[in-house]
């Protein structure tokens, strides 16, 4: 019973991860159609420059925040010099383009910080809570992931639903042309979709580096995590990347639990292939008319 | 109009003249190079045909996979055991790998059918992902992180003068010419026709009375097959040896990227895709080792421009090489006096 307990518990606390790197990919999705395969090598960056500053200030609070300030410029940067020339050509082009960005930016993280792995501070202490005469694998650490994750979910909504911005925003994702003749400027609302999508992916990046260790390659399983729990969620729906995220942390924390770590891989593929077989667009998609 | 030139126009006979004509400069160019190049030569052929089956999967029907790695880890796998347990020879173990990897294909494109671009893109990453965990999954089998060796294969009696590396070139060639001639008989048939119907409008098509499911299955069954095969070659004649190692998530990545850069849906773009996929490692290889700087910039200075010239040449050239080529040929032919009229599309 403690096992499992302790098991739905880091769950819980990596789907928030999870959760946070599908948010990312999904406002990037909703917002030009794109799949940013370099949003894992994105908050390398960021959180690489998080431990910089860490180390020099010996302040958590001031290297989380100067990543994601690090990750808004980013994300923005790349939207308006590299992605706007390929979002209309073929979408392929635009995965393409976003893994040589992937490749360089992962090159140049080793050109500067070297290839071996670093550790990483946290927030909050790593040693579990205790409850009675037993320790729960749950740490205020990760009282601190979950929490800040549902927040960041919560004003992303917030944003989205009840702001002009927003508005603006998912005008410009749904009708282009009517949101550009109604005076919206689509194209910044595109660099501000990727600029808050980099944000979101620069906290999962700090909130993950102490347990996964900081190296260039360090976050390429993260990214393959929240791209899964993306589609399972529906790559339209931010909700769902919250759900998709918490559903994919739960179920490889039981099987790698129970059953190994080895069958990790393969539980994310089963679990992604019975989600989309019965539902195509993922758990919360809104079916769309299709037309000739 | 002359006999040849009308015999040209049946599309069985054009691949037939094509495939010979590629093969005897092959059989020429490999006999004056080096066991490097030779290799090389074989490297570009596994990754021909796996680009190919690809390109024709991207391009033709409209359907993305990042799941190719893995596919050629199918055959790859298959053909080493049946070679080093079962005691097969290898052409029969390349032709059952392919079979094989066809058969994993049948799921993958049911599945497929149904789902659109980034969630089949999805789908087929998680199966890139998880596949190689079976090799740990059943050490027994597979042999683990270690995976199998095999002996390199030989040349038959009647060619033994030749260097191993040689024959290789030779088997890797013949795969990629036999993936060549169906898949280039595939596009110019009626099946391949129905492909691009059914990417171009899939409820239209249907209207038509084409089957969509079936014929995007299909199509997803032979790019299989082609990777297959090109795993096979990869493992057996390349390599010698299979392991979940040589089959990293980032070969699907590499395959996508070759099949784009190359030309999507063309098969002479497959050809630079591999040329591409083959050679730049090494010029980037070399590129940094004149390079003098510390350790850390030296050993990741490949990755950076490997990194630089996808993202410049998609920028560059957003319809790939063979986009660019034909964009070229067609200025020229513009600006040559009497122009002639294109008879056919190719």
């Amino acid at each position: 019973m403690t096992k499992f307990i302790d098991l739905t518990l880091s769950g819980i606390s990596n789907g928030a991860v999870y959760a946070a790197v599908a948010l990312a990919l999904v406002l990037i999705w909703r917002a030009t159609r794109i799949v940013n395969f370099a949003q894992g090598a994105m908050l390398m960056i960021t959180t690489f420059i998080a431990s910089a500053v860490i180390n020099r200030t010996g302040s958590y609070v001031a290297g989380l925040l100067v990543a994601l300030a690090c990750g808004l410029i980013i994300g923005a940067l790349v939207e308006r010099l590299l992605v706007r020339p390929v979002e209309n050509a073929s979408p392929l082009n635009a995965v393409i383009l976003t893994l040589g960005l992937y490749t360089v930016l992962v090159a140049i993280a080793g050109m500067i910080w070297g290839n071996t792995p670093r550790s990483f501070p946290a927030a909050f202490s790593l040693r579990g809570y205790r409850v009675g005469h037993t320790t729960l694998l749950f740490t205020p650490n990760d009282t601190f992931i979950v929490l800040t994750v549902i927040a960041t979910a919560a004003v992303l909504a917030l944003i989205f639903r009840a702001t002009s911005l927003g508005l603006r925003m998912r005008a410009a994702a749904f009708a282009p042309e009517v949101a550009r003749l109604l005076g919206v400027r689509v194209g910044r609302m595109f660099t501000v979709g990727w600029a808050l999508a980099a944000v979101a992916g620069a906290l999962a990046g700090v909130l993950i580096a102490p347990s996964s260790f900081l190296g260039p390659n360090s976050f390429d399983p993260l990214l393959i995590s929240g791209f899964v729990a993306a589609v399972l969620g529906g790559l339209d729906s931010p909700p769902g990347a919250v759900i998709g995220g918490l559903i994919l942390g739960l179920a490889l924390s039981y099987v790698s639990g129970y059953e190994g770590t080895a069958l990790v891989p393969l539980a994310a593929l089963a679990i992604l292939v019975i989600v989309l077989m019965i539902r195509p667009g993922g758990l919360f998609s809104v079916s769309q008319e299709r037309r000739v | 109009m002359t006999l040849a030139a009308r015999l040209l126009r049946v599309t069985l006979v054009r691949s037939l003249a094509l495939v010979i004509a590629a093969g005897v400069i092959l059989y020429l160019v490999t006999g004056s190079l080096s066991d490097y190049r030779n290799t090389q030569i074989a490297s570009g052929a596994y990754y021909f045909a796996a680009l190919a089956g690809l390109t024709v999967l991207a391009g033709q029907s409209g359907r993305i996979s990042i799941g190719h790695g893995a596919l050629m880890a199918v055959g790859a796998y298959t053909a080493v055991l049946l070679i080093t347990k079962e005691g097969w020879s290898l052409a029969p173990a390349l032709a059952a790998g392919a079979a094989a990897t066809a058969v994993v294909g049948v799921p993958m494109g049911v599945a497929a059918t149904r789902l659109q671009g980034p969630y089949l893109a999805g789908a087929t990453l998680a199966f890139a992902v998880g596949l190689p965990a079976l090799a740990d999954k059943f050490p027994g089998l597979f042999g683990g992180e270690n995976g199998l060796t095999m002996n390199p294969p030989t040349p038959p009696s009647w060619e033994s003068s030749l260097s191993l590396y040689h024959w290789g070139a030779w088997v890797a060639c013949l795969c990629a010419l036999v993936v060549l001639f169906v898949l280039y008989n595939l596009v110019h048939s009626g099946a391949g026709r129905s492909l691009r119907a059914v990417r171009d409008d899939e409820i239209a098509a249907s209207l038509c009375g084409l089957r969509v499911g079936q014929t995007q299955t299909r199509a997803f069954v032979i790019s299989a097959a082609a990777a297959g095969l090109g795993g096979g070659v990869l493992a057996t004649v390349v390599l010698n040896s299979v392991a979940p190692g040589a089959f990293p998530f980032s070969l699907s990545l590499d395959l996508l990227a070759g099949v784009v850069i190359g030309g999507l849906g063309s098969l002479v773009g497959a050809i630079w895709g591999a040329a591409l996929l083959v050679l730049l490692p090494n010029w980037t290889n070399d590129l940094a080792n004149a390079f003098s700087g510390s350790t850390n910039v030296k050993s990741n200075l490949p990755l950076a421009v490997y990194g630089v010239v996808l993202i410049v040449l998609i920028l560059i050239w957003p319809t790939g090489i063979q986009g660019g080529v034909r964009a070229l040929w067609r200025w020229l032919r513009g600006r040559l006096p009497q122009g002639r009229t294109p008879s056919r599309a190719a």
